[in-house]
Order: structure tokens, then sequence, then C-alpha cells
């Protein structure tokens, strides 16, 4: 029993707490890209970028705070400066699509010349950031680090193995519920979010319904500052902040959006659960889990593991792949918000 | 041969002046490295130019096929290790094999079973055990070759042929990558179809960065033969010194001191040496270019180049002219993507080394874009001026900022913390001019600088 007991901490510790913060942060990176497709009908690939500035202006008010000995004691002082990142990501959104976005809207171009465009603006976004705080890793997370260590879980439950729960991960957790909960709430249930799901289903019928282009657009752009800097914060929160990795974060977000059924709220955040967990479940060596739970005798010899962990990139895109290839729209079936 | 347009005259002008300029403002060496790479540059964008202008087929694989033809280069060149083969050899031998015959299994199960559930089941067990099995071997195999000697070698090493060949298998190596994600994923829309190819690429830059046997991994292959002479020999090759006599006679006539005359001529083959290097390098890229150059031409003005321009501007219509249109992608898909692999082999022939960790989406497939885009798609010329102008002001954009910076802050002290931190920052303002150049040429010129001409023939 108390080996039972052992392989299922060893799984939580390792598996399943990790693999819910990076999902979140997946999920809420996902969220951000299909509301950019479902509104404005182009795959995002200055999502990433988004992210990275809303964290990093985030760090930088978190430096204030700090020089000015502002806090919140056991929390990180980083959740008194994400509105002030979100403020500014907001704004960066607005800015890139009244400068550049807009025009192409207009014009009514194809979604490859958009997606071209957003090139573009990943890459200026991407030199100002570099420009404004460099490429080095910065590690920002103060207060209490740990909710539960290792140890103290160990002591308390007399268990072989440890749970350690790093406030990251919960703040991480409770954070994306209540977005979630709020995003899914305005989608269903105020007139804007029922104006955007209309406008996103048809946009023609949309339009002949009165409803105003401009400001859904302007909503959309509102929503998708507020998940980027939020997802990008808590990311960097969670790991560490460096510029480079938003750009390779941007691949598992669009796998996560596309193997939920991009365009579909609800499977962007199923895509990002499902990435992460696949990502994590796939390249962790399972030998520890086993030593406890079969006898001595068929004890496994290996790491039991079935890629190496240098694979784990390789997983999300090779479960997109095969998405694609057996259910083409996703999981749930997209283009609807 | 074809006839240029004036306009094209200017381009090919100013192409040619802006080197001459470098080579004066800089030196001839400088000019010539960023000739180089400028040559690469723009063959990478042919083929690329090749699937997207031609037909429309997105490729964002381009840094996958690229580091292909650098894996291209590494096993043609590198010198067999024998010790390597006798390791792990015969345990790789089995694993392919098995690996062979999984995938036969496969395909007859596909063939055989109808209903699609049974398929399925069938499927997922015998690729799960299938692996199994063969992951056995395949560890054991690589762990053994990784074992050998892991200080200098590690890996099986190549075939040791001249580095030359490398060109060709690169093509074909990257042909064979481009053959199955074209297989999988072409059919798909223009914008999943991106993502797809960039995330394949990445898959393929991971696998070439980790499997340690085949390619070294993060350890990098050092040392690749060159196809043109090294320094040290023309330093002490009579006819080279002579060369440089001649070319410089005027000049060491003037100088009456027998040591000091000796000097000069020394620090004129010195230099000599390097540019002698860089120039045969060029010239080798330079037949390369002009040969895919032609034939790209070629093939555009033929009957199958009017087809895929048919395929590109309205896929049905061309469909319902008997077209095979999925053929046709595929086809222009691994073409393109195999003058990539040309490419990329050719760049770690200049480079003389391989380095997996190097590939990064950036700089090997967004930036190369970026040239298609500035360039012109559907022109070859296009393709080659942008290649050229864009790796140009790749590389000059560093000291033209220091410039700018130096002429904006000339009024702050030399220990200005803003003037510090920008100067410290030059190297990330070139991400702010491509992405400047992309965003103007996109809303101001869409079809690129020299757009794609249209042909009523």
């Amino acid at each position: 029993m108390i080996d039972f007991l052992n392989s299922i901490i060893v799984l939580l510790n390792f598996i399943i707490i990790p693999g819910i913060s990076y999902g979140s942060q997946l999920a809420l990176g996902a969220l951000g890209v299909t509301f950019v497709y479902a509104i404005l009908r182009f795959a995002n690939f200055a999502h990433g970028e988004i992210m990275s500035f809303g964290a990093m202006i985030t760090i930088l008010f978190t430096w204030f705070f700090q020089s000015q000995n502002i806090g919140l004691g056991i929390l990180p002082t980083a959740l008194l400066a994400l509105p002030i990142g979100i403020i500014a990501t907001i704004i960066l959104c607005i800015i890139s699509d009244k400068f550049v976005f807009q025009y192409y809207r207009y014009q009514k171009s194809v979604p490859v010349v958009l997606a071209m465009v957003s090139i573009g603006v990943m890459f200026v976004i991407n030199a100002i950031i570099r420009i404004i705080i460099g490429t080095e890793t910065i590690k920002f997370s103060d207060g209490q680090k740990f909710i539960m260590k290792a140890k103290q879980f160990k002591v308390m439950t007399g268990l072989n193995e440890g749970l350690a729960l790093k406030s990251s991960q919960v703040i991480t957790i409770l954070i994306t519920i209540l977005l979630l909960a709020f995003t899914f709430w305005f989608l269903q249930k105020t007139k804007t979010g029922k104006s955007m799901r209309a406008f996103s289903d048809n946009e023609d019928l949309a339009l002949l319904s009165g409803i105003n282009p401009d400001r859904v657009v302007f909503t959309t752009w509102i929503i998708v500052g507020v998940l980027a800097c939020v997802a990008g914060t808590l990311y960097g929160l969670d790991k560490s902040y460096k510029p480079i990795i938003y750009l390779n974060l941007v691949l598992p977000i669009f796998a996560s959006a596309i193997v939920g059924g991009i365009g579909s709220p609800f499977g962007a955040v199923v895509g990002g659960y499902v990435i992460a967990f696949s990502e994590i479940m796939v390249t962790y060596a399972y030998k520890k889990f086993f030593v406890y739970l079969l006898p001595s005798s068929i004890e496994p010899t290996g790491l039991v593991q079935l890629l190496s962990t240098d694979y784990k990139f390789a997983v999300s895109f090779s479960i997109l792949v095969i998405v694609l290839l057996i259910r083409p729209s996703g999981i749930f079936k997209g283009r609807v918000l | 041969m074809m006839k240029f347009e004036r306009y094209e005259w200017v381009a090919i002008t100013i192409m040619i002046s802006l080197f001459i300029f470098v080579g004066f403002i800089q030196g001839w060496s400088v000019s010539l490295v960023i000739l180089n790479m400028c040559i690469i540059s723009a063959i990478m964008t042919m083929g690329v130019n090749i699937s997207w202008g031609y037909a429309g087929v997105i490729n964002f694989g381009v840094m996958g096929f690229l580091a292909m033809g650098g894996l291209a280069a590494v096993l043609v060149s590198y010198p067999p290790i024998a010790e390597s083969w006798q390791a792990g050899g015969r345990g790789l031998g089995i694993s392919f094999a098995l690996l062979f015959v999984l995938v036969i299994a496969v395909m007859y199960i596909n063939k055989t079973v109808i209903q699609k559930r049974n398929r399925y089941i069938l499927n997922s067990l015998i690729i799960f055990f299938g692996i199994l099995i063969i992951r056995y071997f395949y560890l054991n195999a690589t762990h053994n070759i990784e074992d050998v000697n892991p200080a200098i070698a590690g890996f099986l090493g190549g075939l040791g042929l001249p580095i030359i060949f490398s060109w060709i298998v690169g093509g074909l190596f990257a042909a064979g990558v481009a053959f199955v994600i074209g297989k999988v994923a072409l059919g798909l829309r223009s914008d999943y179809l991106a993502i797809v190819t960039l995330g394949i690429s990445e898959i393929v830059v991971s696998v070439l960065k980790h499997e340690e046997w085949l390619s070294r991994g993060v350890k990098n292959v050092i040392g690749l033969k060159r196809p043109v002479p090294y320094e040290i020999d023309l330093q002490n090759a009579d006819w080279f010194i002579n060369l440089v006599t001649y070319l410089n006679s005027s000049k060491l006539n003037n100088i009456i001191d027998v040591s000091d005359r000796q000097q000069v001529l020394n620090n004129l083959i010195i230099d000599g040496s390097g540019i002698f290097v860089k120039l045969s390098y060029a010239i080798l890229f330079l037949i390369v270019m002009l040969i895919i150059f032609y034939f790209a031409n070629k093939a555009q003005l033929s009957p199958w180049g009017r087809m895929m321009r048919a395929i590109r501007d309205n896929e049905t219509a061309a469909n319902a002219m008997g077209k095979d249109v999925v053929k046709q992608h595929l086809i222009i898909f691994v073409i393109g993507a195999a003058i990539v692999g040309v490419a990329g082999a050719m760049l770690v022939t200049l480079d003389g080394l391989f380095t997996p960790s190097g590939y990064r989406p950036l700089r090997f497939t967004f930036i190369i874009w970026i040239m298609v885009i500035v360039g012109g798609s559907g022109n070859n010329l296009g393709a080659i001026f942008g290649g050229f102008v864009i790796w140009f002001s790749w590389i000059e954009a560093a000291p033209l900022t220091t410039f700018i910076i130096n002429q904006l802050t000339i009024g702050l002290e030399p220990t200005n913390a803003l003037k510090l931190h920008l100067l410290d920052s030059v190297p990330y303002f070139r991400y702010l001019f491509m992405g400047l150049i992309l965003l103007l040429i996109l809303r101001y010129r869409p079809k690129g600088i020299i757009p794609e001409k249209v042909r009523h023939s």
C-alpha cells in the first residue's frame, strides 16, 4: 500500500503538477492564437513575441517595485506589476493593428500574406525586446518560493517520496482558472462576446446585423493582449525569463491551438493540456514509478523512457502531424468561436 | 538566353557596385566574405522561390533542408571511422532492417485490413511493439558508437570523398526529407502547411542535434576538407609567390631596400592567399548559382512552368483541365527543397564545420523568406537580388547602426548609460531593420523589388 502511494506521489510530483502548470501556460497562449485566428483569420507568428513583451514590461516594473521596497509579502512582486504589463501589451497589440494589420484587413488580403506580415511584426517586437532588456536569462520570482517543500511532505506523511509544490505553479493554475472562466463567461454571456462569436461564425451576416467590425477587432486585441501578457509572465515566473525561449514556445502553442481545433477556444485550452502532458509523459523516465509498483523480481533495469528529453519539443509536433492526418479539424471541430 | 529589362540591369549593377564599394571601404577580404554568403543566400532564396513563386507552395522548412545539406557535407567528406563501424555497425544494420520490415508490415496492413477501427488498432499495436524491439538493438549500437573515442570521434564518420560531391548529395538528402513531408503535409491549407513545415524542420534539427552516432550532435564536426587550397600551402607555393610578385611588381620595384621589399612581399602574400581562397570559393559558388539560375529560368518559361503558374493562380481550374495538382505540388516542393539542400551543403563547405545547434529558425527560415518577399516572388533574378540585398544589409546593419547611434548621441558623454546600452545592443538592431524592411515591402511593393513578369505566351 505504501509502495502504491509512493508511486502515485512520484507521478504527481514529476508529471501531473508540472504538466498542469505548463499546460495552463500553453492553454493561455493557444487561446490567444485562436482568438486572432477566429476573428482576424490569420496565423499570428508574432504571438510568442507579444507574450515576451508583456513579460518584459512586467519584469521592468517588478524591478522598479523591488527598488522602492513595495512588495506583496509571500507573493511574488510580479503580480503587482502584472496589470501594468497587461496594459502595455494591449497598447502594443492595438498599435500593431492600427499601423500594420488593419491595412491588410481592409484590403481583404489572403491569410498567408497576413502571416508574412505577422513575421515582420515578430522581428520588430523581437528587436525591441532585445534592445531594451538584452538576451540574458532573468529570474524575477521573489516572495516565498515553495508552498510545500519535498522534505516537509516526507516528514508530514512519512512516505519515501517528496511532493514539492512551487508557489509559481499554484499561482499559474489559479490565475489560469480565473482567466479562462472570465473569457468563457465573456464570450457566452455578454453582448460584445456574442457579437464576437457571430463575427467569427459568419462575417457577412454579422456585418448585416449591424455588428461593428472595428469594435470586434478592438475587443479581440484587448483579450489577446491580456491572455498573452499573463501567459508570458506566468511562463517566465515558473521557469525563467529568456527572450529566445518565446520564439520556441510559438510552435507548441500553435500545435496546441491546431490539435484542439483552431478557432475553438475550448479546443485551444484542451489542446494546451494535451500537448503539455504528452511532452512530459513521453519523455519522463518511469523507472522510479515501476520500482515502487512492481515486485522486485521484475523491476525494470533501464530508465523506461520512451524518448530522451532532448526530443521534448519534437513530441508536440509529431502529435500535431498525427492529428492533422487523422482528424484535420482538430479534436473539437474548429473555426467557430 | 534570356534578356534583361533595363531596371534589371540597374539591379545587377547595384549588386556589383555594393561589393566594390565595401571592397574599397572595408577591404576586399570583408567584401568577399559577404559576397560568398550572399551567393549561398541567393541559392537558398531561389529554392524557396521555386516552390512559392512558381506554384504557391509554402515552405517554412528551410532550416531543416539546410541542415540536411550540412549533414550530407559531413557524411560525404569526413573520413570513415573504422572502430565505430566495428562497434555498432551491425546493430545499426539490424535495427534499420527491422525498421524497413515494420514499414512494410504497416503498409501491408493498410492495404489488406479494410475496417478502419481494426486498422488503427493493428497499426498502433504493431508500431508499438516493433519500436520496442528496434530500440533494443538501436540503443545498444548507438551507445557503443558514441563510446568510441568520444573526445575526437564518437560517430560513424563519412565516406572520405571530396566535399564538392556533397553538394549533390545534400540536394538528394533534402529532396528525400521533402518527399516525406510533402506526402504527409501538402494538401493542408497554406498557413497550416507553414506551421507544419516549420515544426518538421525543428524535428529534423533536433534529430541532428541529439543523434550523436550520425552527426556528432552538439559536439559539432570540425575540420572538414576544403575544395579549394589552404592559405598555408599557397604561401609556400612558388607559382603563387610569383603571381603576387608579378601583380604588385610596380609597387615592389619602388622599394629599394631588399629586406623591406621582402617584408612587403610577405605581407602581400599573406593577404593575397586569404583573398585567393575566398575568391576561389566565390567562383565555385557563382558557377553553381548560374547553373541553377539558368535551369530555373528555363523551367519557368517551359510549358511545365506555365502549368505551375496556372496551378498557382487557380487550382480548381487547373484541376479541371486535367492537371494533377497534388502530384505537381509534391514535385515542386521536392525540387525547391533540393536546391535549399545544395545551399546547405555549400554553407557547411564554406565554414568547414557542422554545428547542428547553430540552426535557428529566425536566422535560417525567416530571413530567407524575407529575401524571397523583398526580392520578388516568381522572379529568379529577384530572388538573387533579394538574397544579396538582405544578406548585405544583415551584415552591414551593425556598422551602420553604430554610426547612427554615435551621430544621434553625439551630445552625450561617452560614459552615458543610455549611449552605452544602445551601443551594447547594436547586434539586435538588425532584427529591427529586417522587420521594417519586410513590413515596408509588403505594404508598398507587395510584389517585391523585381516583380514577376506577366507573360502572355
